[in-house]
């Protein structure tokens, strides 16, 4: 019975800390090219944390230091409480890859897996024994969730249209039921309806599952939508962060430039019948 | 230390009542699922003694709640929610395509393979047929061909497989000698042996094994090439600018492979011979000067015609099928290598068959 085994894993409680993530002084390098100069940020548990900055200014980078798949060059990176790199015991790291789930730009689906069994991946890597039909059930209502229709868990992601290998992505994403999700460049590349169906899933979804979300987005109506703070990265570092309308009241240029330039203001007016974090009513 | 989900029955009026206790989560469920699977009637589903409960949790709750009618109390803030976002969901989403019955699916599986073979021996020949005409097309309009592209070709496919192939080459030629040898001395009649090696190299072996060699150096390389650039969609970049894939990627592969082929069994050809002179020499005792006279009494050129006709045959059927299977990849990354195994295994078989029929065709026509 895995239930046993399992009882004696470190267990993580995500409550007891306010901050999911902290990261203090990180510096990246890419050869001569300095991504990153003392980055600090903290996120908080519960929150939706956009990421915004120009292109090239480290979005991606950091999210994939935050996740370990980058390997800083000084600074420190505390996920609930944990460090990546000090972590010793491969357990401990298990349980804490557990509790986040990532969903990459492109849906990054194994092309070679349908999409129930692509949301099974995490659940047969952490849970070998669990019942198959169970699993099955799982898969299919995590498909429900993200809204994908009920014929598309046994297609293969080449088989799906853009929008929906997103969903499926995120599906896989959330398929451990994780406390924190990163979402990288969500709604990019899809339509304006798609792109405010995706915002407002997420936002369902953070709201019912009590998620933390950290959101790479280009996109401004996603920030008014989704976001409760947005960090802007620039001059590699996040310069500022805190609600949209505590950064309208900065008087940082790019900041200005970024949310007062004609993109900018057509999302605010569209959001400006919607409670501050418009899709909360939906 | 969090406790497993776990429960407690009480007998109610219309059946049993749950009381559901620990973390009713993911990584705590242990094996619940089954253990609530095997009750008898459930009227009633407690989740007030739960401590966490997530998707998966309320999930079990909602299907066992469906499965027997039952009610759901005590739920706190947390459950109520992910409870109301279940309820949404009804149960009909598939995760499997249906699977039909196994004697159907045999037939299936044996029609799919039979037709697919067909459709590919077809698509090969008219892939063929497409290349003529791009061929014919780029001369008439008086189009360069693209030489650079050519050359480069022509140094991956025959320059730089001229030291395998030529050790290969010569080794069979030493393999041929001395298995020769020890059957000919029983008679003997170990002279022969040169015969055996000499003409055995010229008309036959030497190309084939080229030809194999070739097919799995450079026809597995342009299936993959190929269809990597399909999968990135540069092939249909090409194509919105204006550029032929067929003149721009096909043609020159194919003319590399088909201008390389001649040389290359030629080559592979002298290198077994060299090959079994050395073991003549060395194992038999013949000197290298009488060898190479006897070759030229044994030798008839109408040998070394028939290997340079067949040559260019193979060359074109290797690049062909290379270019057909990477053009046909579509989807995913798995495509690609299916399709470069079945480029090689294609061509391979196709340069035997051809070979078997040029045997026939020359003997009948005397040249033997």
């Amino acid at each position: 019975m895995f239930s046993q085994t399992d009882e004696d894993a470190p267990v993580l409680h995500v409550e007891d800390y306010e901050f999911a993530i902290r990261i203090r002084g990180l510096v990246n390098r890419f050869g001569d090219t300095l991504v990153h100069d003392g980055l600090d940020l903290d996120v908080k548990r519960g929150e939706i944390l956009g990421i915004v900055g120009g292109s090239g200014t480290g979005k991606s980078v950091m999210m994939r230091s935050i996740i370990g798949l980058q390997t800083p060059e000084a600074g420190e990176i505390e996920v609930f409480g944990s460090t990546l790199d000090t972590i010793s015991d491969e357990r401990e790291g298990r349980e804490l890859r557990r509790r986040w789930g990532v969903m990459f730009q492109g849906g990054a689906l194994f092309s070679t897996l349908t999409v129930a069994e692509n949301i099974q991946v995490p659940i047969r890597e952490y849970y070998p024994r669990m019942d198959n039909k169970f699993m099955d059930e799982i898969a299919a209502y995590k498909v429900a969730m993200v809204g994908l229709p009920a014929d598309a868990a046994p297609k293969f992601p080449a088989e799906l249209s853009g929008g929906m290998v997103k969903r499926a992505g995120l599906a896989r994403a959330l398929a451990l039921d994780p406390a924190l999700l990163f979402l990288d460049e969500p709604t990019a590349g899809l339509d304006p309806i798609g792109a405010a169906k995706f915002d407002r899933l997420i936002r369902e979804l953070a709201d019912t599952m009590r998620l933390t979300v950290f959101l790479i987005t280009h996109d401004l109506d996603s920030l008014y939508a989704t976001c409760d703070r947005v960090a802007v990265l620039a001059e590699k570092k996040v310069i500022a962060i805190g609600t949209i309308d505590e950064l309208l009241a900065t008087e940082h240029e790019w900041i200005q430039d970024y949310f007062n330039g004609p993109r900018g203001r057509a999302a605010a007016n569209g959001n400006q019948t919607a409670t501050p974090h418009g899709a909360k009513t939906v | 230390m969090a406790t497993s989900a776990d429960f407690e029955t009480k007998d109610g009026a219309n059946g049993a009542e749950i009381f559901l206790t620990g973390r009713l989560t993911l990584a705590r469920l242990g094996d619940l699922p089954e253990r609530l699977g095997k009750l008898g009637d459930i009227s009633r589903i407690d989740l007030s003694g739960l401590d966490r409960i997530d998707t998966v949790g309320a999930w079990l709750v909602t299907r066992t709640a469906r499965a027997h009618d039952a009610e759901v109390t005590g739920a706190g803030d947390d459950a109520l929610r992910l409870l109301g976002a279940l309820l949404k969901i009804d149960g009909d989403t598939k995760v499997k395509a249906d699977r039909l019955p196994a004697w159907k699916r045999l037939l299936d599986e044996v029609g799919t393979a039979s037709l697919s073979t067909w459709h590919e021996f077809l698509g090969i020949i008219g892939f063929f047929g497409e290349l003529l005409i791009a061929l014919v097309n780029q001369i008439r309009s008086r189009r360069r061909l693209r030489w650079n592209a050519i050359v480069t070709r022509f140094q991956t496919v025959g320059w730089d497989a001229l030291p395998i192939i030529g050790l290969m080459s010569f080794l069979i030629g030493v393999v041929i000698a001395q298995q020769g040898a020890v059957q000919l001395r029983q008679f003997g009649l170990e002279m022969f042996t040169i015969n055996l090696v000499g003409r055995a190299s010229i008309r036959e072996l030497g190309l084939l094994m080229t030809a194999i060699m070739v097919a799995g150096r450079s026809g597995s390389a342009f299936a993959a090439q190929i269809g990597t650039m399909k999968l990135t969609e540069e092939v249909d970049a090409m194509r919105t600018i204006g550029v032929s894939p067929m003149e721009a990627i096909v043609i020159p592969r194919v003319a590399a492979s088909t201008i390389t082929m001649p040389l290359l069994g030629f080559y592979a050809s002298i290198c077994a011979i060299i090959g079994g002179g050395v073991f003549c020499w060395v194992g038999l005792g013949i000197p290298p000067l009488t060898y190479v006279q006897r070759l030229r009494d044994i030798i008839p050129m109408t040998d070394v015609w028939i290997m340079l006709l067949k040559a260019p045959v193979f060359g074109i059927l290797i690049g062909v099928t290379g270019c057909y299977e990477g053009m046909q990849v579509r989807q995913n990354a798995e495509q690609v290598g299916q399709r470069t195994t079945s480029a090689v295994v294609a061509a391979i078989f196709l340069v035997i068959v051809l070979d078997a029929m040029f045997a026939v065709f020359f003997s009948s026509i005397g040249w033997n």
